[in-house]
Protein backbone atom coordinates (compact mmCIF):
# COMPACT_ATOMS: atom_id res chain seq x y z
CA UNK A 1 0.00 0.00 0.00
CA UNK A 2 0.89 3.63 -0.61
CA UNK A 3 2.25 5.32 2.78
CA UNK A 4 3.68 8.51 4.10
CA UNK A 5 7.30 8.59 4.58
CA UNK A 6 9.77 11.07 5.51
CA UNK A 7 12.67 12.05 4.37
CA UNK A 8 14.72 13.50 7.51
CA UNK A 9 17.45 15.07 5.67
CA UNK A 10 14.87 17.05 3.40
CA UNK A 11 12.64 17.92 6.80
CA UNK A 12 13.03 21.68 7.68
CA UNK A 13 10.72 21.50 10.86
CA UNK A 14 8.13 24.14 9.62
CA UNK A 15 5.28 22.26 10.86
CA UNK A 16 3.59 23.11 7.77
CA UNK A 17 2.35 19.67 7.53
CA UNK A 18 0.50 20.00 10.87
CA UNK A 19 -1.06 23.22 9.51
CA UNK A 20 -2.74 21.83 6.62
CA UNK A 21 -4.11 18.25 8.28
CA UNK A 22 -5.39 20.36 10.61
CA UNK A 23 -7.23 22.60 8.35
CA UNK A 24 -8.19 19.60 6.56
CA UNK A 25 -9.69 17.86 8.59
CA UNK A 26 -11.42 21.09 10.44
CA UNK A 27 -15.22 22.04 9.31
CA UNK A 28 -14.53 24.72 7.48
CA UNK A 29 -11.81 23.83 5.63
CA UNK A 30 -10.54 27.38 6.02
CA UNK A 31 -7.30 28.47 7.44
CA UNK A 32 -8.17 31.72 9.67
CA UNK A 33 -11.84 29.79 10.13
CA UNK A 34 -10.36 26.48 11.52
CA UNK A 35 -7.52 28.30 14.14
CA UNK A 36 -9.68 31.39 15.07
CA UNK A 37 -12.85 30.31 14.71
CA UNK A 38 -13.76 27.01 14.72
CA UNK A 39 -15.34 25.80 18.26
CA UNK A 40 -14.23 22.91 19.45
CA UNK A 41 -11.05 23.53 18.03
CA UNK A 42 -10.14 20.87 14.93
CA UNK A 43 -7.36 18.58 15.86
CA UNK A 44 -4.68 17.34 13.77
CA UNK A 45 -2.86 13.77 12.97
CA UNK A 46 0.48 14.70 12.72
CA UNK A 47 3.04 15.90 14.73
CA UNK A 48 6.86 16.99 13.81
CA UNK A 49 9.72 15.60 16.65
CA UNK A 50 12.35 18.06 16.77
CA UNK A 51 15.88 18.18 18.25
CA UNK A 52 17.59 20.55 15.94
CA UNK A 53 19.08 20.00 13.61
CA UNK A 54 16.93 16.81 13.43
CA UNK A 55 13.32 17.13 12.84
CA UNK A 56 10.50 14.96 11.21
CA UNK A 57 7.40 14.77 10.32
CA UNK A 58 5.02 11.45 12.15
CA UNK A 59 1.71 10.35 11.61
CA UNK A 60 0.40 6.71 11.44
CA UNK A 61 2.36 4.63 9.73
CA UNK A 62 -0.79 2.17 8.99
CA UNK A 63 1.15 -0.61 10.25
CA UNK A 64 1.37 -3.86 7.85
CA UNK A 65 0.86 -5.11 11.80
CA UNK A 66 -0.43 -3.11 14.17
CA UNK A 67 -0.11 -3.33 17.93
CA UNK A 68 -2.83 -0.64 18.24
CA UNK A 69 -5.78 -3.53 16.72
CA UNK A 70 -3.86 -6.41 18.89
CA UNK A 71 -4.67 -3.93 22.18
CA UNK A 72 -7.86 -2.44 21.02
CA UNK A 73 -10.34 -3.40 24.17
CA UNK A 74 -13.70 -2.38 21.90
CA UNK A 75 -12.65 -3.94 18.50
CA UNK A 76 -12.90 -0.38 17.09
CA UNK A 77 -9.40 -0.33 15.30
CA UNK A 78 -9.38 -1.63 12.05
CA UNK A 79 -7.41 -2.49 9.27
CA UNK A 80 -9.18 -1.84 6.07
CA UNK A 81 -8.93 -5.25 3.59
CA UNK A 82 -8.62 -3.00 0.36
CA UNK A 83 -6.89 -0.23 1.32
CA UNK A 84 -5.26 -1.17 4.02
CA UNK A 85 -5.63 1.66 6.35
CA UNK A 86 -5.85 1.18 9.90
CA UNK A 87 -9.14 2.83 10.77
CA UNK A 88 -11.08 3.05 13.86
CA UNK A 89 -14.80 3.30 14.10
CA UNK A 90 -15.70 6.05 16.39
CA UNK A 91 -19.00 4.30 16.93
CA UNK A 92 -17.31 1.70 18.79
CA UNK A 93 -14.26 3.37 20.07
CA UNK A 94 -14.65 4.10 23.50
CA UNK A 95 -11.77 6.15 24.34
CA UNK A 96 -9.86 3.67 26.24
CA UNK A 97 -6.48 4.81 25.53
CA UNK A 98 -5.03 1.72 25.41
CA UNK A 99 -4.19 2.01 21.44
CA UNK A 100 -2.30 5.00 22.66
CA UNK A 101 -0.43 3.25 24.99
CA UNK A 102 1.14 0.88 22.61
CA UNK A 103 1.87 2.80 19.41
CA UNK A 104 5.15 3.06 18.91
CA UNK A 105 5.11 6.40 17.03
CA UNK A 106 2.21 7.87 19.46
CA UNK A 107 0.46 8.94 16.18
CA UNK A 108 -2.98 8.59 17.79
CA UNK A 109 -4.40 11.93 19.28
CA UNK A 110 -7.10 12.14 21.91
CA UNK A 111 -10.26 13.74 20.59
CA UNK A 112 -11.84 15.71 24.00
CA UNK A 113 -14.45 17.11 22.02
CA UNK A 114 -17.42 15.71 22.70
CA UNK A 115 -17.17 12.06 22.44
CA UNK A 116 -13.78 11.50 24.12
CA UNK A 117 -12.85 9.06 21.61
CA UNK A 118 -9.15 8.35 19.27
CA UNK A 119 -8.36 10.58 16.20
CA UNK A 120 -5.75 9.56 14.12
CA UNK A 121 -4.45 10.14 10.52
CA UNK A 122 -6.98 8.85 8.17
CA UNK A 123 -4.81 8.88 5.25
CA UNK A 124 -7.04 12.12 3.80
CA UNK A 125 -9.33 9.33 1.55
CA UNK A 126 -11.10 12.15 -0.04
CA UNK A 127 -7.94 13.30 -2.50
CA UNK A 128 -5.23 12.09 -4.06
CA UNK A 129 -2.76 12.54 -2.02
CA UNK A 130 -2.79 13.26 1.79
CA UNK A 131 -2.91 17.15 2.82
CA UNK A 132 0.52 17.19 4.71
CA UNK A 133 2.41 15.27 1.70
CA UNK A 134 0.50 17.58 -1.10
CA UNK A 135 1.95 20.46 1.15
CA UNK A 136 5.29 19.94 2.44
CA UNK A 137 7.17 22.81 0.88
CA UNK A 138 10.52 21.22 0.71
CA UNK A 139 9.56 17.72 -0.55
CA UNK A 140 10.18 15.85 2.69
CA UNK A 141 7.02 13.75 2.94
CA UNK A 142 6.09 11.45 -0.23
CA UNK A 143 3.36 9.13 -0.48
CA UNK A 144 4.54 5.63 -2.06
CA UNK A 145 5.01 2.15 -2.16
CA UNK A 146 7.95 1.75 -0.36
CA UNK A 147 10.26 3.23 2.05
CA UNK A 148 12.53 6.01 0.41
CA UNK B 1 -17.02 -35.51 16.87
CA UNK B 2 -13.62 -34.47 15.33
CA UNK B 3 -12.16 -30.76 15.67
CA UNK B 4 -8.83 -30.24 14.48
CA UNK B 5 -8.75 -27.29 16.28
CA UNK B 6 -10.66 -26.94 20.01
CA UNK B 7 -10.68 -23.97 21.44
CA UNK B 8 -12.09 -23.86 24.81
CA UNK B 9 -13.11 -19.86 25.96
CA UNK B 10 -14.99 -16.91 23.87
CA UNK B 11 -13.30 -13.66 24.53
CA UNK B 12 -9.74 -12.19 23.89
CA UNK B 13 -7.75 -15.28 23.93
CA UNK B 14 -10.50 -17.50 21.93
CA UNK B 15 -11.21 -14.52 18.69
CA UNK B 16 -7.19 -14.20 18.75
CA UNK B 17 -6.79 -17.88 18.01
CA UNK B 18 -9.22 -18.24 15.50
CA UNK B 19 -8.00 -15.14 13.68
CA UNK B 20 -4.56 -16.50 13.30
CA UNK B 21 -5.71 -20.06 12.94
CA UNK B 22 -7.54 -18.88 9.90
CA UNK B 23 -5.14 -16.40 8.40
CA UNK B 24 -3.12 -19.45 7.90
CA UNK B 25 -5.04 -22.40 7.51
CA UNK B 26 -8.07 -21.93 5.38
CA UNK B 27 -10.08 -25.34 6.27
CA UNK B 28 -9.08 -26.83 9.52
CA UNK B 29 -11.79 -27.68 11.50
CA UNK B 30 -12.21 -25.23 14.35
CA UNK B 31 -14.89 -25.35 17.23
CA UNK B 32 -15.05 -23.26 20.07
CA UNK B 33 -16.65 -23.46 23.71
CA UNK B 34 -18.09 -20.71 25.32
CA UNK B 35 -20.11 -20.73 28.60
CA UNK B 36 -21.25 -17.38 27.99
CA UNK B 37 -23.98 -17.97 25.11
CA UNK B 38 -23.36 -14.45 23.40
CA UNK B 39 -21.28 -13.54 20.02
CA UNK B 40 -17.80 -12.14 20.93
CA UNK B 41 -18.13 -9.12 23.50
CA UNK B 42 -16.05 -6.61 25.09
CA UNK B 43 -15.46 -7.75 28.65
CA UNK B 44 -14.18 -4.25 29.46
CA UNK B 45 -17.15 -2.51 28.65
CA UNK B 46 -19.24 -4.16 31.22
CA UNK B 47 -19.33 -1.06 32.92
CA UNK B 48 -20.34 0.96 30.00
CA UNK B 49 -23.23 -1.60 29.79
CA UNK B 50 -24.51 -1.08 33.05
CA UNK B 51 -24.14 2.82 32.92
CA UNK B 52 -26.57 2.05 30.00
CA UNK B 53 -24.06 4.22 27.64
CA UNK B 54 -23.52 0.85 25.43
CA UNK B 55 -25.59 -1.91 24.09
CA UNK B 56 -24.57 -5.46 23.40
CA UNK B 57 -24.34 -3.76 20.12
CA UNK B 58 -21.76 -1.58 20.99
CA UNK B 59 -20.16 -3.96 22.59
CA UNK B 60 -19.63 -6.55 19.94
CA UNK B 61 -15.71 -7.25 19.53
CA UNK B 62 -16.26 -7.98 16.34
CA UNK B 63 -18.92 -8.12 13.25
CA UNK B 64 -21.90 -10.81 13.55
CA UNK B 65 -20.97 -12.57 10.97
CA UNK B 66 -17.53 -13.61 13.10
CA UNK B 67 -17.98 -17.54 13.67
CA UNK B 68 -19.42 -18.05 9.41
CA UNK B 69 -16.60 -15.79 8.04
CA UNK B 70 -14.14 -17.51 10.07
CA UNK B 71 -16.17 -21.01 9.79
CA UNK B 72 -16.07 -21.58 13.39
CA UNK B 73 -18.44 -23.65 15.03
CA UNK B 74 -19.11 -21.89 18.05
CA UNK B 75 -21.06 -24.06 20.93
CA UNK B 76 -22.17 -21.49 23.22
CA UNK B 77 -23.78 -21.87 26.49
CA UNK B 78 -22.18 -24.88 27.21
CA UNK B 79 -19.62 -25.92 29.75
CA UNK B 80 -16.66 -27.76 29.33
CA UNK B 81 -16.71 -30.83 32.24
CA UNK B 82 -13.35 -32.60 31.42
CA UNK B 83 -10.74 -33.15 29.03
CA UNK B 84 -8.90 -36.48 28.48
CA UNK B 85 -5.84 -35.75 27.76
CA UNK B 86 -4.78 -39.11 26.82
CA UNK B 87 -7.51 -39.80 24.23
CA UNK B 88 -7.53 -36.02 23.23
CA UNK B 89 -11.01 -35.31 23.83
CA UNK B 90 -13.49 -32.76 25.75
CA UNK B 91 -16.67 -33.16 27.55
CA UNK B 92 -19.13 -31.06 27.31
CA UNK B 93 -22.35 -30.96 29.66
CA UNK B 94 -25.46 -31.73 27.66
CA UNK B 95 -23.70 -31.93 24.54
CA UNK B 96 -21.48 -34.54 22.64
CA UNK B 97 -17.80 -34.89 23.26
CA UNK B 98 -15.34 -33.85 20.71
CA UNK B 99 -12.00 -34.57 20.02
CA UNK B 100 -9.12 -32.43 19.30
CA UNK B 101 -5.65 -32.12 17.49
CA UNK B 102 -4.54 -29.12 19.11
CA UNK B 103 -6.52 -27.66 22.19
CA UNK B 104 -6.54 -24.11 23.37
CA UNK B 105 -7.27 -23.49 26.87
CA UNK B 106 -8.53 -19.81 27.22
CA UNK B 107 -10.67 -19.87 30.32
CA UNK B 108 -9.86 -17.19 31.68
CA UNK B 109 -9.91 -15.99 35.20
CA UNK B 110 -12.48 -16.19 38.03
CA UNK B 111 -13.20 -13.02 40.78
CA UNK B 112 -11.44 -13.86 43.90
CA UNK B 113 -14.08 -13.31 46.78
CA UNK B 114 -12.38 -13.60 50.19
CA UNK B 115 -14.61 -15.44 52.97
CA UNK B 116 -16.81 -12.70 54.21
CA UNK B 117 -19.37 -13.22 56.78
CA UNK B 118 -22.60 -12.79 55.04
CA UNK B 119 -21.10 -12.98 51.47
CA UNK B 120 -24.17 -15.21 50.69
CA UNK B 121 -26.58 -12.62 51.05
CA UNK B 122 -28.97 -11.45 48.04
CA UNK B 123 -27.49 -8.36 47.02
CA UNK B 124 -23.77 -9.50 47.04
CA UNK B 125 -22.26 -9.96 43.20
CA UNK B 126 -18.79 -9.91 41.78
CA UNK B 127 -18.55 -7.93 38.56
CA UNK B 128 -16.27 -9.59 35.42
CA UNK B 129 -18.45 -10.75 32.81
CA UNK B 130 -21.41 -9.79 31.17
CA UNK B 131 -24.00 -11.95 33.10
CA UNK B 132 -22.36 -10.33 36.31
CA UNK B 133 -23.76 -7.08 34.93
CA UNK B 134 -27.28 -7.89 33.37
CA UNK B 135 -27.77 -9.27 36.97
CA UNK B 136 -26.73 -6.24 38.46
CA UNK B 137 -29.02 -4.30 35.91
CA UNK B 138 -32.09 -5.98 36.12
CA UNK B 139 -31.89 -4.70 39.82
CA UNK B 140 -30.46 -1.55 39.80
CA UNK B 141 -33.29 0.84 39.83
CA UNK B 142 -34.49 -0.40 43.26
CA UNK B 143 -30.91 0.45 44.64
CA UNK B 144 -29.97 3.62 46.30
CA UNK B 145 -26.88 2.74 48.09
CA UNK B 146 -23.65 0.47 46.94
CA UNK B 147 -20.24 -0.58 48.77
CA UNK B 148 -17.64 -1.64 46.29
CA UNK B 149 -14.81 -3.93 48.05
CA UNK B 150 -11.37 -3.27 46.05
CA UNK B 151 -10.23 -0.43 44.90
CA UNK B 152 -8.67 -1.91 41.66
CA UNK B 153 -9.51 -0.87 38.12
CA UNK B 154 -12.60 -3.27 38.28
CA UNK B 155 -13.59 -1.38 41.13
CA UNK B 156 -13.20 1.89 39.73
CA UNK B 157 -14.98 1.47 36.22
CA UNK B 158 -18.06 -0.03 38.44
CA UNK B 159 -17.95 3.24 40.85
CA UNK B 160 -18.17 4.84 37.87
CA UNK B 161 -20.84 3.25 36.64
CA UNK B 162 -22.63 3.41 40.24
CA UNK B 163 -22.46 7.35 39.96
CA UNK B 164 -23.68 7.82 36.43
CA UNK B 165 -26.91 5.91 37.42
CA UNK B 166 -27.47 8.26 40.54
CA UNK B 167 -26.21 5.89 43.31
CA UNK B 168 -24.48 6.81 46.42
CA UNK B 169 -21.19 4.50 46.57
CA UNK B 170 -19.07 4.05 49.00
CA UNK B 171 -15.32 2.34 47.95
CA UNK B 172 -13.15 0.30 50.44
CA UNK B 173 -9.60 -0.09 49.62
CA UNK B 174 -7.35 -2.44 51.71
CA UNK B 175 -4.47 -0.57 51.10
CA UNK B 176 -3.71 3.05 51.61
CA UNK B 177 -4.44 3.97 48.10
CA UNK B 178 -6.43 2.89 45.16
CA UNK B 179 -5.31 1.12 42.35
CA UNK B 180 -1.95 0.69 43.95
CA UNK B 181 -1.27 -2.76 41.84
CA UNK B 182 -0.95 -0.18 38.85
CA UNK B 183 -0.04 3.12 40.32
CA UNK B 184 1.72 5.36 42.57
CA UNK B 185 0.25 7.04 46.06
CA UNK B 186 0.72 10.29 43.74
CA UNK B 187 -1.00 9.04 40.36
CA UNK B 188 -3.47 7.66 42.41
CA UNK B 189 -4.24 10.45 44.37
CA UNK B 190 -5.50 12.34 40.82
CA UNK B 191 -8.13 9.37 40.81
CA UNK B 192 -9.15 9.25 44.43
CA UNK B 193 -9.38 13.05 44.24
CA UNK B 194 -11.59 13.41 41.09
CA UNK B 195 -13.68 10.52 42.74
CA UNK B 196 -14.26 12.69 45.88
CA UNK B 197 -15.34 15.63 44.02
CA UNK B 198 -17.95 13.35 42.24
CA UNK B 199 -19.45 12.30 45.75
CA UNK B 200 -17.57 8.85 46.13
CA UNK B 201 -16.94 7.66 50.10
CA UNK B 202 -13.21 6.49 49.27
CA UNK B 203 -12.07 4.98 52.12
CA UNK B 204 -8.71 3.68 51.85
CA UNK B 205 -6.97 1.00 54.76
CA UNK B 206 -9.94 -0.78 56.01
CA UNK B 207 -12.03 -3.43 54.70
CA UNK B 208 -15.27 -5.42 54.88
CA UNK B 209 -15.21 -7.67 57.79
CA UNK B 210 -19.02 -8.95 57.70
CA UNK B 211 -22.16 -8.00 55.40
CA UNK B 212 -24.86 -7.34 57.24
CA UNK B 213 -29.14 -8.46 56.51
CA UNK B 214 -32.21 -5.83 56.67
CA UNK B 215 -34.04 -5.90 59.63
CA UNK B 216 -36.96 -6.83 57.25
CA UNK B 217 -35.48 -9.12 55.43
CA UNK B 218 -32.35 -11.00 56.99
CA UNK B 219 -31.28 -12.92 53.44
CA UNK B 220 -31.38 -9.52 51.63
CA UNK B 221 -27.88 -7.18 52.23
CA UNK B 222 -28.73 -4.10 54.34
CA UNK B 223 -25.37 -3.19 55.51
CA UNK B 224 -21.96 -3.84 56.06
CA UNK B 225 -19.46 -3.70 58.76
CA UNK B 226 -15.81 -2.60 58.71
CA UNK B 227 -12.79 -3.57 59.95
CA UNK B 228 -12.49 -0.09 62.02
CA UNK B 229 -16.55 -1.39 63.30
CA UNK B 230 -18.15 1.54 61.14
CA UNK B 231 -21.52 0.40 60.14
CA UNK B 232 -22.97 1.84 56.22
CA UNK B 233 -25.88 0.99 54.95
CA UNK B 234 -26.36 -0.50 51.68
CA UNK B 235 -28.41 -2.38 49.09
CA UNK B 236 -25.49 -3.61 47.05
CA UNK B 237 -22.42 -5.52 47.86
CA UNK B 238 -19.96 -5.60 44.76
CA UNK B 239 -16.60 -7.83 45.78
CA UNK B 240 -14.58 -6.78 43.33
CA UNK B 241 -11.12 -7.75 44.57
CA UNK B 242 -9.24 -9.48 41.64
CA UNK B 243 -9.47 -12.27 39.62
CA UNK B 244 -7.20 -15.29 39.31
CA UNK B 245 -6.71 -18.04 36.90
CA UNK B 246 -9.68 -20.40 36.61
CA UNK B 247 -8.15 -23.80 36.04
CA UNK B 248 -10.69 -26.37 37.01
CA UNK B 249 -10.52 -28.20 33.73
CA UNK B 250 -6.66 -28.99 34.29
CA UNK B 251 -6.16 -29.72 37.85
CA UNK B 252 -5.15 -32.89 38.87
CA UNK B 253 -4.30 -33.30 35.21
CA UNK B 254 -0.95 -33.58 33.79
CA UNK B 255 -0.67 -29.86 32.75
CA UNK B 256 1.42 -28.19 34.86
CA UNK B 257 0.77 -25.40 37.16
CA UNK B 258 1.89 -23.06 39.60
CA UNK B 259 -0.38 -19.93 39.72
CA UNK B 260 -1.43 -20.59 36.19
CA UNK B 261 -0.92 -22.94 33.48
CA UNK B 262 2.58 -22.84 32.58
CA UNK B 263 3.19 -22.23 28.59
CA UNK B 264 6.53 -21.53 26.91
CA UNK B 265 7.23 -18.86 24.69
CA UNK B 266 5.27 -20.87 22.13
CA UNK B 267 1.81 -20.51 24.58
CA UNK B 268 2.52 -24.37 24.63
CA UNK B 269 1.85 -26.05 28.01
CA UNK B 270 4.13 -29.33 28.41
CA UNK B 271 1.27 -31.80 26.93
CA UNK B 272 1.75 -31.71 23.32
CA UNK B 273 -0.12 -30.30 21.24
CA UNK B 274 -2.23 -28.41 23.96
CA UNK B 275 -1.74 -24.73 24.74
CA UNK B 276 -3.08 -21.78 26.60
CA UNK B 277 -3.09 -18.07 27.09
CA UNK B 278 -4.81 -15.29 28.63
CA UNK B 279 -5.91 -14.77 32.36
CA UNK B 280 -4.96 -18.32 33.14
CA UNK B 281 -1.55 -18.61 32.19
CA UNK B 282 1.49 -17.89 33.37
CA UNK B 283 3.54 -15.57 30.26
CA UNK B 284 6.09 -14.01 29.79
CA UNK B 285 6.22 -10.48 31.50
CA UNK B 286 9.57 -8.51 29.45
CA UNK B 287 9.57 -6.22 32.56
CA UNK B 288 10.35 -8.69 35.25
CA UNK B 289 11.91 -11.27 32.72
CA UNK B 290 9.73 -13.98 34.17
CA UNK B 291 6.38 -15.94 33.28
CA UNK B 292 3.78 -14.52 35.34
CA UNK B 293 -0.14 -14.25 35.39
CA UNK B 294 -1.17 -11.03 33.94
CA UNK B 295 -4.68 -10.27 33.59
CA UNK B 296 -5.26 -8.46 31.01
CA UNK B 297 -7.10 -8.06 27.70
CA UNK B 298 -4.38 -6.73 25.21
CA UNK B 299 -2.36 -9.88 26.13
CA UNK B 300 -4.86 -12.47 26.27
CA UNK B 301 -5.58 -11.77 22.58
CA UNK B 302 -2.19 -11.42 21.86
CA UNK B 303 -0.89 -14.65 23.75
CA UNK B 304 -4.65 -16.74 21.88
CA UNK B 305 -2.88 -15.34 18.20
CA UNK B 306 0.52 -16.40 19.25
CA UNK B 307 -1.01 -19.41 20.34
CA UNK B 308 -3.12 -19.61 16.67
CA UNK B 309 -0.04 -19.36 14.51
CA UNK B 310 1.67 -22.31 16.32
CA UNK B 311 -1.36 -24.72 16.48
CA UNK B 312 -1.26 -24.38 13.06
CA UNK B 313 1.98 -25.85 12.97
CA UNK B 314 4.07 -22.62 11.97
CA UNK B 315 5.95 -20.62 14.83
CA UNK B 316 5.83 -17.86 16.56
CA UNK B 317 7.38 -16.80 19.60
CA UNK B 318 5.43 -14.43 22.41
CA UNK B 319 6.82 -11.45 22.48
CA UNK B 320 5.98 -11.10 26.44
CA UNK B 321 3.57 -8.11 27.94
CA UNK B 322 4.20 -6.45 31.41
CA UNK B 323 1.88 -5.09 33.95
CA UNK B 324 0.31 -2.07 31.26
CA UNK B 325 -3.27 -0.51 31.78
CA UNK B 326 -4.49 2.69 29.85
CA UNK B 327 -7.33 4.49 32.34
CA UNK B 328 -10.17 7.22 31.59
CA UNK B 329 -11.75 6.96 34.36
CA UNK B 330 -13.24 10.16 36.55
CA UNK B 331 -11.90 12.17 33.78
CA UNK B 332 -8.58 11.40 34.55
CA UNK B 333 -6.69 9.78 31.20
CA UNK B 334 -3.57 8.23 32.98
CA UNK B 335 -1.46 5.01 31.41
CA UNK B 336 1.30 2.97 33.38
CA UNK B 337 3.47 0.48 32.45
CA UNK B 338 5.93 -1.74 34.48
CA UNK B 339 7.26 -1.11 37.35
CA UNK B 340 5.51 1.75 39.35
CA UNK B 341 7.38 2.24 42.85
CA UNK B 342 9.66 0.07 43.88
CA UNK B 343 11.73 -0.08 46.93
CA UNK B 344 14.97 2.40 45.82
CA UNK B 345 16.82 2.34 49.39
CA UNK B 346 20.03 1.61 47.44
CA UNK B 347 19.76 3.85 44.99
CA UNK B 348 18.99 1.04 42.54
CA UNK B 349 16.69 2.82 39.86
CA UNK B 350 16.61 6.61 38.40
CA UNK B 351 13.51 7.88 39.01
CA UNK B 352 12.64 11.11 36.39
CA UNK B 353 9.35 12.74 37.36
CA UNK B 354 7.49 15.80 36.57
CA UNK B 355 4.64 17.11 38.53
CA UNK B 356 1.85 19.91 37.97
CA UNK B 357 -0.36 19.59 40.38
CA UNK B 358 -2.47 22.47 38.74
CA UNK B 359 -3.44 20.93 35.30
CA UNK B 360 -3.30 17.24 36.73
CA UNK B 361 -0.18 16.30 34.77
CA UNK B 362 2.62 14.09 36.52
CA UNK B 363 4.69 12.07 34.50
CA UNK B 364 7.37 9.35 36.48
CA UNK B 365 10.14 7.00 34.45
CA UNK B 366 11.94 4.72 36.15
CA UNK B 367 15.31 3.21 34.76
CA UNK B 368 17.74 0.84 35.39
CA UNK B 369 20.86 0.54 33.84
CA UNK B 370 20.05 2.86 31.37
CA UNK B 371 16.95 0.94 30.22
CA UNK B 372 13.09 2.18 31.08
CA UNK B 373 11.29 -0.42 33.56
CA UNK B 374 8.74 1.63 34.39
CA UNK B 375 6.23 4.63 33.10
CA UNK B 376 3.40 6.75 35.13
CA UNK B 377 1.75 8.93 33.02
CA UNK B 378 -1.11 11.17 34.20
CA UNK B 379 -2.87 13.88 32.04
CA UNK B 380 -0.34 14.07 28.84
CA UNK B 381 -0.81 10.63 27.74
CA UNK B 382 0.11 11.01 24.05
CA UNK B 383 3.59 9.75 23.97
CA UNK B 384 2.84 6.42 25.78
CA UNK B 385 4.00 4.56 23.49
CA UNK B 386 7.15 6.02 22.34
CA UNK B 387 7.99 4.82 25.62
CA UNK B 388 6.16 1.54 25.98
CA UNK B 389 8.26 0.69 22.88
CA UNK B 390 11.63 1.72 24.65
CA UNK B 391 10.70 -0.66 27.26
CA UNK B 392 9.67 -4.07 25.32
CA UNK B 393 12.86 -3.36 22.72
CA UNK B 394 14.67 -2.52 25.83
CA UNK B 395 16.82 0.54 24.48
CA UNK B 396 19.90 1.54 26.11
CA UNK B 397 18.92 5.44 26.95
CA UNK B 398 22.22 6.49 28.68
CA UNK B 399 23.03 9.53 26.83
CA UNK B 400 19.21 10.43 26.30
CA UNK B 401 17.95 11.06 29.97
CA UNK B 402 18.06 14.75 29.60
CA UNK B 403 14.73 15.19 27.64
CA UNK B 404 12.80 12.16 28.66
CA UNK B 405 10.15 13.88 30.12
CA UNK B 406 10.09 17.51 28.85
CA UNK B 407 6.96 18.38 26.68
CA UNK B 408 8.50 18.46 23.48
CA UNK B 409 9.62 14.77 24.10
CA UNK B 410 9.56 12.92 20.83
CA UNK B 411 11.18 10.18 18.31
CA UNK B 412 13.75 12.84 17.44
CA UNK B 413 15.23 12.83 21.09
CA UNK B 414 16.07 9.07 20.64
CA UNK B 415 18.49 6.82 19.64
CA UNK B 416 19.21 7.45 15.91
CA UNK B 417 19.35 3.69 14.61
CA UNK B 418 16.53 3.31 16.73
CA UNK B 419 14.28 5.68 14.72
CA UNK B 420 15.78 5.03 11.68
CA UNK B 421 14.47 1.47 11.64
CA UNK B 422 11.13 2.69 12.77
CA UNK B 423 11.04 5.28 10.33
CA UNK B 424 11.35 2.69 7.82
CA UNK B 425 9.85 0.07 9.11
CA UNK B 426 5.60 -0.62 9.27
Amino acid sequence: MQRIYVKEEYCMGCGLCEVHCIVKHSKSKDFVKAYRKESPKPIGFVRVDKSLPISFSIQCRHCEDPPCIIACLSGAMNKDEKTGAVTHDTEKCIGCWTCIMVCPYSAIKMDLKDKKIIAKCDLCPDIDTPACVDNCPNEALVFQEDPP
Amino acid sequence: MMSKYLIIGGSAGGIGAVEAIRRLDNDGKISLISEEPYQPYSRPMISDFLAGEATFDKMQFRPSDFWVKNKVKPILGRRVTSIDFDNRVVKIKESNEISFEKLLISTGGKPFVPPIDGSEKDGVYTFTNLSDAQLIKERIADVKDVVVIGGGLIGVSITEALLKLNKKVTLVELKDNILNLILDKTAAGFVEESMKKSGVNVLTDVSVEKILGRDSDDEKVGAVILTDGCKIACDLVIVAIGVVPRMELVEKSKVKTNRGILVDEYMATNVSGVFACGDVVEAYDFIVKENRVLALWPLAYLGGRTAGINMVGSKAEYPGGTVMSALKYFNVPIISVGLINPDNQNKTYDVITTLDHDNKVYKKLILKDDKLLGLTLVGDIEKAGIYYNLMKENINLRKYKENLVSEEFGLAHLPRYYVSELLKGS
